[in-house]
């Protein structure tokens, strides 16, 4: 999978890049918007993480000739504005997702991941991990054979862990996401659910599944390994 | 560039207009009474000459005696110098002729018949007169009558009404202008106490925005003016102030998390460690970091609402379900901390359900946070009979004095202020709940009372209306099969489509 990153200030680019390469991505990184258009008009990407606010070109441009010149990949917009026509704007430029600054890494990482999974979802009917089975059609989780019981939230959670094994999944994506709370909640209502579903998991079962990233989110990871 | 207009510039040259009406208009008047007083006099002087002549023909009883007439008429007319005086007889002879006036041919014309008789005015020599011409019958039986036309020297009248006028001008020019000056001075006057107000005001700056202007100085006119002036200083002075409170707040919460990082951070390079203790170090910082990142969101959020750049949509919300929805979420944190959540009525709303998810959420969290192991949490949803729609969020809690419960929508305002930050937030979320309602054109109270604190939004008529179904509460935990009732979220345009979530 292929980045092409446009970001002008120099230490959030050379993050991106890092962090992105070590997400196992192959990234290019420019700074400006005159070599982002370039690049990305002449080298085949999966997904370009754009700047809105560019020397040169702004984003917005970028966007518009990327689409213009028939490139349908998947492009997320990173933007220090906070203003609803910042959004409409984007949407009508054809972005597919945004990000506000500051934002934090492992909320652009869950998004990378989405964009590049969309349209390529296999609906499974199973989802595993180590001697753990989550069967959708039936709504039932086993472990070890032993039935789970869990609550409608604590499965939908369990899911959303399991979907996403291996990634850090931070707790604003796991409150949009299974609660449709779009917010930062500003309390740790999302520690003591995963407390609770990992109690129910976890406990008393090896290895240990669920594992809190501190400062960042939470991981299912069939591994175990810290 | 056109000059700045100025009152008392404006006020003189209305006095000088004003009194040049009035004087001018007085001028013209008194001109013409005298003019008209010396056409009268005139006109009394040769009717009474005519009347003379008249006399004189009338006693010519044959027409011999015609000949004695002419020394007759001079006997009678003796020591008018400014008399001219021809009598013509019926024959068109000139029976008579005196002074050097030269009559006009037309006057001759108009001579018979004419009553009242109308003066005639004309130049001859470079001098004026004024003449009338009239008939005058003899008393010789069968004979027409003679035509008599007299006229007077009126140069020295002219002159005098022409020096007259002169001398009106003059007197006019000067009362004008004498008005204008008076004026200016009546008009600065009059503002003195406008340049007072201004002088009070040019005190007033950010540091000395207590200043008022003093009303019982202001004359009455001024005083609705002074008293504008004046709220509008009270009004800045709060605004100033909460700004200034809210810096120092911000700098101050700032300063918490910088320093800690700080310190840290240098404690840690001060000595090669392993790579566990850096990895520590760096997890503690992150955890300050997404801190300082929430604390920036929320400011710019409300920095938004402040600049009036939120504008929240406007399509049906139901309360109820919405609560619904944030008691799912709140549920397992409450019932860690032994805090029930209950909900009573129902009603609708016109508005923005993300953000009133938000504003909810955050009273929610706040009341769950507040109340005693124990302690149940009560949402109360009505539809006053007025048509306003009411939610209310009640906790059993510590009273809060009065002030305090003023305050509590204060940015980083804390009850109690030796608590300092926890894992509970940084004290912005019940501004950020008030922002949301008042964009919403709804009000937030808080109120304290019988050991229960209360949060009440209400929302007028306007903004009320959307659908109000049944509240059914059903079992808390729902089994899995329930249908998700917190549907696909619409707060982000662009975050329509979640295929990783779609099942």
């Amino acid at each position: 999978m292929k980045i092409l990153i446009v970001e002008d200030e120099p230490k959030t680019g050379d993050y991106l890049k890092q962090g992105l390469t070590e997400a196992g991505f192959v990234t290019d990184l420019v700074r400006d918007g005159v070599e982002g258009r370039h690049q990305a008009l002449t080298q085949d990407y999966d997904l370009v993480v754009l700047d809105v606010m560019l020397p040169g070109l702004d984003g917005w441009q970028v966007l518009r000739e990327i689409r213009a010149a028939g490139h349908h990949m998947p492009v997320l917009f990173l933007t220090a504005r906070d203003q609803v026509e910042d959004r409409v704007k984007g949407l009508e430029s054809g972005a597919d997702d945004y990000l506000l600054k500051p934002f934090a890494f492992a909320e652009l990482l869950a998004r990378v991941r989405t964009l590049l999974r969309r349209g390529k979802v296999v609906d499974a009917e199973r989802l595993h991990a180590a001697d753990m089975d989550l069967d959708l059609l039936r709504r039932r989780v086993t472990r070890g054979g032993r039935r789970i019981d869990l609550t409608a939230k604590e499965f939908a959670l369990l899911e959303l862990l399991l979907r996403r094994q291996g990634e850090v999944l931070p707790r604003s994506l796991i409150a949009s996401h299974v609660w449709d709370m779009n917010f930062d909640s500003d309390t740790n209502v999302i520690e003591v659910a995963v407390r609770r579903l990992r109690a129910k998991i976890d406990d008393g079962f090896e290895p240990k599944l669920i594992r809190t990233v501190r400062g960042m989110g939470y991981v299912l990871d069939a591994g175990g390994a810290a | 560039m056109r000059p700045r207009a100025s009152i008392t510039m404006h006020l003189t040259l209305l006095f000088a207009a004003a009194s040049a009406v009035v004087l001018i208009g007085l001028g013209v008047l008194v001109g013409q009474r005298v003019e008209t007083h010396f056409e009268q006099q005139d006109l009394t002087e040769l009717t009474g000459k005519l009347e003379l002549v008249r006399h004189r023909l009338a006693r010519v009883r044959a027409p011999d005696e015609l000949r004695d007439a002419p020394s007759s008429l001079a006997d009678a007319l003796v020591g008018h110098h400014d008399l001219a005086v021809r009598v013509i007889a019926p024959d068109g002879r000139e029976l008579f002729a005196s002074g050097h006036a030269d009559f006009p041919a037309a006057m001759l014309a108009r001579a018979a018949g004419e009553t009242p008789i109308k003066p005639f005015v004309w130049q001859h020599d470079d001098r004026s007169y004024r003449g009338i011409a009239a008939v005058a019958a003899t008393g010789i039986p069968g004979q027409p009558p003679a035509t008599v036309l007299l006229a007077l020297d009126i140069e020295h009248h002219l002159s005098f009404m022409s020096a007259f006028h002169r001398s009106l001008a003059l007197a006019i020019a000067s009362g004008i202008a004498l008005t204008a000056l008076l004026g200016w001075a009546v008009a600065r006057h009059g503002l003195a106490p406008m340049r007072a107000m201004a002088r009070v005001t040019q005190d007033i700056s950010a540091s000395r925005l207590g200043e008022r202007l003093p009303l019982s100085a202001v004359p009455a006119e001024l005083v609705d003016l002074a008293s504008a002036l004046n709220g509008m200083l009270a009004r800045l002075e709060a605004s100033f102030q909460r700004l200034s409170d809210f810096s120092s707040d911000l700098a101050h919460e700032l300063r918490t998390p910088i320093s800690n990082l700080r310190t840290q951070t240098e404690v840690a390079v001060s000595q090669v460690r392993s790579a566990d203790e850096y990895r520590e170090v760096l997890y503690s910082n992150l955890e300050e970091y997404e801190q300082l990142a929430r604390m920036i969101t929320d400011m710019l959020f409300l920095a938004q609402a402040d600049h009036g750049l939120m504008v929240p949509r406007r399509q049906s919300v139901d309360l109820a379900a919405e609560v619904r929805a944030l008691f799912a979420f709140y549920d397992a944190y409450a019932e860690e901390r032994g805090v029930g959540l209950a909900l009573s009525g129902v009603g609708g709303i016109q508005g923005d359900p993300l953000m009133m998810r938000r504003a909810l959420g955050n009273l929610l969290s706040n009341a769950i946070r507040h109340t005693a192991r124990g302690g149940t949490v009560q949402v109360r949803i009505a539809t006053r009979p007025g048509g306003e729609t009411e939610i209310c969020v009640e906790n059993p809690g510590i009273a809060i004095p009065a002030d305090h419960l003023e305050r509590v929508f204060e940015r980083f305002h804390r009850v109690d202020p030796s608590r300092q930050k926890t894992s509970d937030g940084v004290g912005l979320g019940l501004a950020i709940t008030k922002s949301i309602v008042q964009a919403h054109g709804a009000t937030i109270r808080a109120t304290c009372a019988d050991g229960l604190t209360r949060f009440e939004i209400m929302f007028c008529p306007a903004a009320a209306g959307g659908p109000a179904r049944e509240f059914n509460p059903g079992p808390k935990d729902e089994p899995l099969s329930a249908p998700d009732d917190v549907g696909a979220g619409s707060l982000h345009l662009l975050r329509r489509d979640r295929p990783d979530c779609v099942r």
